[in-house]
């Protein structure tokens, strides 16, 4: 498919030394308009030099970057400015003007790089500060914030012009992860929003899968790998060893979750060995109208209600041998390999019960505490059930219980905000 | 002892052969020569790129905030210094004049030393060692903090936002400063010369205004001009390549060239002073 889509922007050979040291040796890959493209690799492999070459900020020493099929280095100085034009860069470290504000930083592409008016520049400046959450500190300067509100005062300086490509540096470094997910979800949201291309360069993994329509794996001075997430999984790669391997056994360690291909891995390993005819039970659970809770409360509120249902699911069914991933932005799985339908139903029940009494509570004092507007917005939690055997591919089973969703907890404004 | 010495010397590789002296000098002097050749070239791409940037509705604002951070800023040293200065001057010369009788004429030497010389050249250096510093350290931190960077892909030309104010706003503030460098510099010297040396203050006074002519004046500001522009555009010039020194990196390189920036400027204050007073003199 990839090869009847013309690249937005593709790499040719691309080899880049410093002095005696070669980052990049004939890298090729390309990235399509329109999507999320996510650049991984092991720390100091050349991926912000990757970037950096897409600016213009580095020449390559060997081959050529091209613009819809035209190499950037031939093109003249009014396509170089239309094409330089529509690109916003994120630094690794921010490069916040630290003798301006952070509405000043904001604002310093429209004032200095567009004709805009000066109550048209304010006007977007605050809009994409209060879209980061950062209405609060809009005067103070950088070093008065913290790291993580530098970081998103990078993104919403990013994100001013209305870019039609944008390069985000290592963007969610230093942040913890309810922000660091609220960062990727943003980027989501923007994206979505405004049909910007992404490249980012990220080592969230499995995070980043959620959010990319396309990995690209450096390793080595080389492109490993360019394709679609689900086939990164797959991977059969030193790469992978390195890099993906220490990074989910950590997830799973802090979370209890499994990411998505650790999560395949064990319901191959507990249930092949099982009879044909043995029985297992699924759980499929969505929050829904995440987008709409992720726009009118922020990502922080967004982030911390998945967090949330997450905890929950892993005290209740990991409890009785379950294990659980996230398998999209805002559904949850869980299988039961050692209980039937009837037992997985009470322990259902029981989840319900607790999550409604307390989970839902906590949800309940987090809004309250992040959203300072005051605004409200309806939700509810959706779980379903269904019964699996080892020979049926996950995948139907989940459908199934997908199928058999129902609501098991609702938070109404109606109510005063409260959880039923 | 011996044995082992013996051999460990017969195994040494044999020593390089000698470039010759005319070689070697050749050497060291071409390559010195062809890397100033190559600073001053850029030197003198990166101070036009700058100068014709000033011209733009935009950089009002930060022109007039550079004029207070160089001009206003530096005034009260400039004044510190400068009243100083022309106490030791009327002190000195009150000795030696007054050998031959004729301490009457302190006012002309001081009114035509100060003006003519010292007040450009003490003017500038102070400014250099205040607000030439600061520039090479400013800019040098936003380098090595990628925030240039950041400016070129915001499409902002970092020299017009970073390099073109302070040109415009050296331009303005050096005769200005250089002017009250002057006149504080003759008060200073009346202090000493007549308040505490008894030389009469009319006299004094009356020979300042007889013997500056306008052409003292205009001279001073012409040297000033090129003080300010040769102290911004070394010390901007250091800051903004701080990055490409080869014999330090990070907050190391900033500090080398902030302190490389005040040296050679000091030098250059010096070097075109002699320049432009040869033109002044001859025209």
């Amino acid at each position: 498919m990839d090869e009847q889509r013309q690249p937005l922007i593709e790499f040719r050979g691309v080899s880049k030394t410093f002095g005696t040291r070669n980052i990049l040796n004939k890298i090729d890959f390309s990235i399509y308009e329109g999507e999320v493209s996510t650049l991984i690799g092991l720390s100091g492999t050349g991926k912000s030099v990757t970037l950096k070459h897409i600016i213009g900020m580095l020449q390559p020493d060997e081959g050529e970057i091209l613009f819809r099929g035209k190499a950037i280095n031939k093109m003249s100085k009014a396509e170089w400015n239309e094409y330089i034009g529509q690109i916003s860069y994120m630094f690794q470290s921010n490069a916040l003007f630290d003798s301006l504000t952070v509405f000043e930083n904001v604002a310093m592409p429209l004032k200095y790089a567009s004709k805009l008016k000066k109550k048209e520049i304010e006007k977007r400046a605050m809009a994409r500060i209060e879209q980061t959450e950062l209405t609060e500190v809009f005067d103070k300067y950088p070093s008065e914030i913290s790291g993580g509100m530098q970081k998103r005062a990078a993104l919403a300086r990013a994100l001013v012009t209305d870019p039609g490509i944008v390069l985000f540096d290592e963007p969610t470094t230093g942040q913890d992860p309810i922000r660091k997910n609220a960062i990727l979800g943003m980027v989501a949201e923007y994206q979505k929003r405004f049909g910007f291309t992404a490249l980012l360069i990220s080592h969230e993994i499995p995070d980043v899968y959620f959010i990319s329509n396309r990995i690209l794996a450096l390793y080595d001075r080389k492109i490993v790998f360019q394709g679609d997430p689900e086939e990164f999984e797959s991977l059969d790669h030193p790469f992978r060893q390195e890099l993906i391997s220490s990074l989910e056994s950590l997830g799973e360690e802090l979370t209890g979750l499994y990411s998505k291909r650790h999560f395949k891995v064990r319901y191959q390993s507990d249930l092949s060995q099982r009879r044909p005819d043995a029985t297992y039970a699924a759980a499929v659970f969505t929050i829904d109208d995440i987008d709409r809770i992720s726009a009118d409360l922020g990502h922080d509120v967004s982030q911390q209600i998945i967090r949330s249902l997450g905890s929950y699911i892993n005290k209740h069914f990991g409890a009785v041998g379950g294990f659980s991933s996230r398998q999209t932005i805002n559904e949850y799985a869980t299988v039961l390999p050692y209980s039937d339908i009837e037992e997985a139903e009470r322990i259902m029940r029981d989840f319900t019960r607790d999550f409604q009494e307390h989970g839902m509570g906590g949800i309940e004092a987090a809004m309250a505490n992040e959203n300072k507007s005051e605004e409200c917005v309806d939700f509810s939690v959706l779980a379903g059930l269904a019964q699996g055997k080892p020979q049926i591919e996950i995948e139907s089973v989940m459908e199934f219980a997908r199928f058999n969703q129902k609501e098991i907890a609702q938070f109404s404004c109606a109510r005063g905000g409260k959880a039923s | 002892m011996a044995e082992n010495s013996a051999v460990e010397t017969a195994t040494e590789p044999a020593a390089k052969p000698s470039k010759g002296f005319i070689k070697s000098f050749f050497d060291f002097f071409g390559g010195r020569t062809l890397r100033l050749n190559n600073d001053l070239g850029a030197m003198g791409i990166f101070f036009f790129r700058s100068f014709f940037m000033i011209f733009r509705i935009k950089q009002i604002p930060e022109i007039i905030s550079q004029v207070y951070f160089i001009g206003a800023k530096s005034a009260q040293i400039v004044l510190l210094v400068g009243f100083f200065t022309g106490m030791v001057l009327g002190l000195q010369l009150y000795f030696v004049l007054v050998k031959f009788g004729s301490v009457g004429v302190l006012g002309t030497a001081i009114a035509l030393t100060l003006i003519r010389e010292m007040g450009p050249v003490l003017a500038a250096i102070m400014i250099t060692a205040r607000a030439g510093s600061a520039m090479t350290a400013e800019i040098g931190i936003q380098r090595i903090s990628e925030q240039i960077d950041a400016l070129s892909t915001m499409r902002i030309d970092p020299l017009g936002y970073l390099v073109s104010p302070r040109i415009a706003a050296a331009v303005i503030s050096f005769p200005i400063l250089t002017t009250f460098f002057d006149l504080i510099g003759i008060i200073g010297a009346w202090f000493s010369g007549c308040v505490l040396l008894g030389v009469n203050s009319g006299t004094y006074f009356y020979r300042v205004v007889a013997s500056t002519a306008i052409d003292d004046i205009t001279g001073g500001y012409y040297k000033s001009i090129v003080f300010g522009l040769l102290v911004v555009t070394i010390c901007c010039f250091q800051g903004f390549f701080t990055h490409m020194r080869t014999d330090s990196f990070g907050a190391k390189s900033v500090s080398l060239s902030t302190t490389s920036a005040v040296v050679i400027s000091c030098v250059m204050i010096l070097v075109s002073d002699y320049v432009v007073t040869s033109f002044i003199v001859n025209v």
